[in-house]
Order: C-alpha cells, then sequence, then structure tokens
C-alpha cells in the first residue's frame, strides 16, 4: 500500500494519518479527545486474540506440568513463572495476595510482550489484508493495541483498582481512611487536606504514568516503522529512490532489533509496575 | 490519542485473562516446580545417604577381612601345632619301637649267644677231655676225674 499510495500520490502526511486512525464503530478518526460512544474494534480484536493466545500457552504447558523432567517449552514457561513468583515474593509480602497478582503479573507480562511484538509485523500487511478482504481500501486497521491509549489506560486502570481493593483488605476502610489524611506530612489537623490532596494526586500520577509509558514507548515505535516505510515507500518516484531503498532497509532492520529491546522491556516494566504499585497498596506509609 | 470506550472493555479483558491465569495456570505449574524440588531434594538426600552407606560399608568390609585373616592365620597356626604333635607323637612311638624292637633282638641275641657259649663249653670240654685223653695216651676215668672236669669247665666259664 505505501508504494501504491505513494505512486499515486497521497502525501507523507496522508498515509501516517490514514495508519493512526482506528477501525471504530463510527467509521472515522474520533474527533474529540475523549468520547465514550467509540470502541475501536481493531484494538479489542488484536488485544482479545493475543490475550487468548497468551493464555492458551500458558495453560498449554500447565496442562502438561510435572514434577518430571520438563520438555523446552515446559521449562520456558516454568522460567517466565519462577521470574515473575521470585519478583511478587520479593515486592509483595502477602501471600494471599500473591494468589492473585503474581499470575495477573504473569498473564500481563505475556500479553503485553505479545501485543508490542504486534509492532515487529510489516506495518502494511495487516492493514493491507483488511483492506482486500473488505474490499474498500481506505479502511482503516491499527495493529498494535498497546498503540492505543485506551487499551493501556485500562490495563493501568485495572492496576488502580486492585490497589484500591488491596488498601481497603490489608488496612480496613478506617486504616485506609486515615492513611489517606496523615501521610505523607503528618497527622496535623490542618495538614489533612494537603496530604489528601498528595494522595490523590499519587493514584492519578501512578496510574497515568503507568499507561502513558507504555503507550508513549509504542506509539513512537509504530510511528518510526511508519517513517521508515514511507522512505521506501517514496523509492519509485525520486530519481535517487534506489538509496531510500536501501535506507529503508538498513533503517528498517536497525530499528526491528533495537525495537525487540523495547518491547520485552515495555512489557517487563508494566509487570513491575503493577506488582510495585500493588505492593505499595499492602504497605503503610 | 483518544480516549473510548475500548478502555472500559480494556480493563475487563485484563482481569478476566488474570483470572484465568490464576485458576488454570499458576497453580499447576507452581505445583510442580515445588515437586521436582522437593524430588530432587529428596534425591539429594538419598545420594548423600547412599554415599555415607557405602564408606560405611567399605569400612566393616575392611574389618572383615582383617578379622577372617586373622582368623585364618590362628586356625593355621593350630593346624601347624596340631601336626607338629603329631609328629613329634609318631617320633617318640616310632622311636620306642624301635627300641623295643632292639630290646628284644639283644635279648635274643643274648640268649643264643649264651646257648651257643653253654654248648661252645660243653664242646671245649669235650675236646678237652678228648684232648688230655690223646695227651695221656689213656683213657681217664670220667667219674674218677668228674671233680677235675668241673673244675675246667668252670675255669672256662
Amino acid at each position: 500500500m505505501a508504494i501504491e499510495h505513494a505512486a499515486q500520490g497521497p502525501s507523507p502526511g496522508e498515509y501516517i494519518r490514514h495508519h493512526l486512525t482506528h477501525l471504530n464503530n463510527v467509521g472515522e478518526k474520533q474527533t474529540s479527545i475523549v468520547d465514550w460512544w467509540v470502541i475501536n474494534y481493531d484494538t479489542l480484536f488484536y488485544s482479545v486474540g493475543l490475550g487468548l493466545l497468551s493464555v492458551f500457552l500458558l495453560w498449554l504447558a500447565a496442562r502438561k506440568a510435572t514434577s518430571g523432567v520438563p520438555g523446552r517449552f515446559q521449562g520456558s514457561v516454568e522460567m517466565l513463572v519462577e521470574l515473575v513468583a521470585d519478583q511478587a515474593k520479593g515486592i509483595i509480602h502477602s501471600a494471599e495476595s500473591r494468589l492473585f497478582v503474581a499470575p495477573l503479573a504473569l498473564t500481563v507480562f505475556v500479553w503485553i510482550f505479545f501485543m508490542n511484538a504486534m509492532d515487529l509485523l510489516p506495518v502494511d500487511l495487516l492493514p493491507m489484508l483488511w483492506q482486500q478482504a473488505t474490499h474498500d481500501p481506505h479502511a482503516y486497521m491499527r495493529v498494535v493495541p498497546t498503540a492505543d491509549l485506551s487499551a493501556t489506560l485500562g490495563m493501568s486502570i485495572g492496576v488502580l483498582l486492585l490497589c484500591l481493593y488491596y488498601n481497603v483488605k490489608i488496612k480496613g476502610a478506617a486504616g485506609w481512611a486515615h492513611e489517606l489524611f496523615t501521610a505523607p506530612f503528618g497527622p496535623h489537623p490542618a495538614l489533612w487536606p494537603v496530604n489528601f490532596l498528595m494522595q490523590i494526586i499519587e493514584f492519578l500520577a501512578k496510574t497515568i504514568s503507568h499507561g502513558m509509558r507504555l503507550f508513549g514507548n509504542m506509539y513512537a515505535g509504530e510511528l518510526v516503522f511508519m517513517l521508515i516505510a514511507l522512505m521506501g515507500g517514496a523509492w519509485a518516484v525520486s530519481t535517487t529512490g534506489i538509496l531510500l531503498a536501501i535506507g529503508h532497509v538498513l533503517a528498517g532492520t536497525a530499528w526491528a532489533i533495537f525495537h525487540i529491546l523495547i518491547i520485552l522491556l515495555q512489557a517487563f516494566i508494566f509487570m513491575m509496575l503493577t506488582l510495585v504499585y500493588i505492593g505499595q497498596a499492602h504497605e503503610g506509609h | 490519542m483518544n480516549l473510548n470506550a475500548t478502555l472500559f472493555l480494556q480493563l475487563a479483558v485484563f482481569l478476566i485473562l488474570g483470572g484465568f491465569t490464576m485458576k488454570f495456570v499458576w497453580p499447576p505449574i507452581v505445583k510442580a516446580l515445588d515437586e521436582r524440588a522437593k524430588k530432587i531434594a529428596d534425591g539429594l538426600a538419598a545420594a548423600e545417604k547412599a554415599k555415607s552407606d557405602l564408606a560405611l560399608a567399605d569400612k566393616r568390609a575392611i574389618e572383615e577381612l582383617r578379622s577372617a585373616r586373622e582368623k585364618a592365620g590362628e586356625i593355621r597356626a593350630n593346624a601347624e601345632r596340631q601336626a607338629g604333635e603329631k609328629v613329634d607323637e609318631a617320633r617318640t612311638e616310632a622311636a620306642r619301637i624301635i627300641a623295643q624292637a632292639r630290646e628284644a633282638a639283644q635279648a635274643e641275641a643274648g640268649l643264643a649267644a649264651q646257648q651257643a657259649r653253654d654248648a661252645l663249653r660243653d664242646q671245649v670240654a669235650l675236646l678237652a677231655v678228648a684232648g688230655a685223653e690223646k695227651i695221656l695216651r689213656r683213657e681217664i676215668n670220667p667219674q674218677v676225674h668228674a671233680d677235675l672236669l668241673a673244675n675246667l669247665k668252670q675255669e672256662l666259664q
């Protein structure tokens, strides 16, 4: 598509704008920043699909798990489980909470890794197949669910809800309310509003930075892949086009290799922060 | 960079997937890991025990060997001593039998010699009488000269 469009003449701006528009229920780009009546079908499809794939793979290993000699697949899943279990043990000191939080962290790690890894597919591959399938050359499709802010904030708000739940569960409603007004500055009544404000800001900052960090990394990564694709796409209309094609190959390879690190790192960071935030909910200030 | 209802659905998916993992993935794997860790620990302990058992058995075997060797030496010494006794007994018996035989032979020989001497003496007396007869050219009356003859006999003894 990149090549066709470049030859037919859509500007780079149009190309990128097209690629950054979700397949949603209104059929066009969402105009307002927040619109609760819009649903991104592509994000949901890929995130649910990859979520099912990741729990299916984990379940495959769990189904055949024995205490005997493990196969390679079982061994690799066990390594993941051990990694997450060790981290969870170090961060969350309640064994009862770990029963849910550690598996959740494992799921999040694998799931986000798969969602990020969609970035490594050629940027035009799945959208082009979708356009062929729907016979609509302008059909929208974005394939990286973690490059959708709604998805990442959805998950970070999930973590926030768990934090609130464990705050109440561990400290009790009264205990947590007491903490909300007396920490971090002290129990003096004059400090209550300041303390409360700080707590609210802390929760907001944690949640938004948690979701934004993943979104920003993946969105930027996707954008760079699109720019590289544009460079390759422009080679047919330029006299020095062959250099652009070579540049596409070099830049695409370099960025993809670097991106392997980013997708893994971001998945790991999201998992670790999930554990850390829930761990903080278990500890008093 | 827009927010929309995808957020709530993603939130629900997030919690559901976590719940699935908690229920169907985590427990069997952790159980298998714990069991394997226990198995390995048991195996290592068993190996340790087998090693100490082996050392013990080695020590016992060496002791057994030594005591067997001692016993064998004792038995051999006993056997040698008994054999020596037997040989000594046999030797004394043999010496006794030889001495007995020699005594008997000596006694027999002495008797025979005595008899021979007696016979010889008789004959010498006869010869002497005959010689004397020839010398004296006359017969000597044995009755008359019995005393003389008896004296002679006595001297010859």
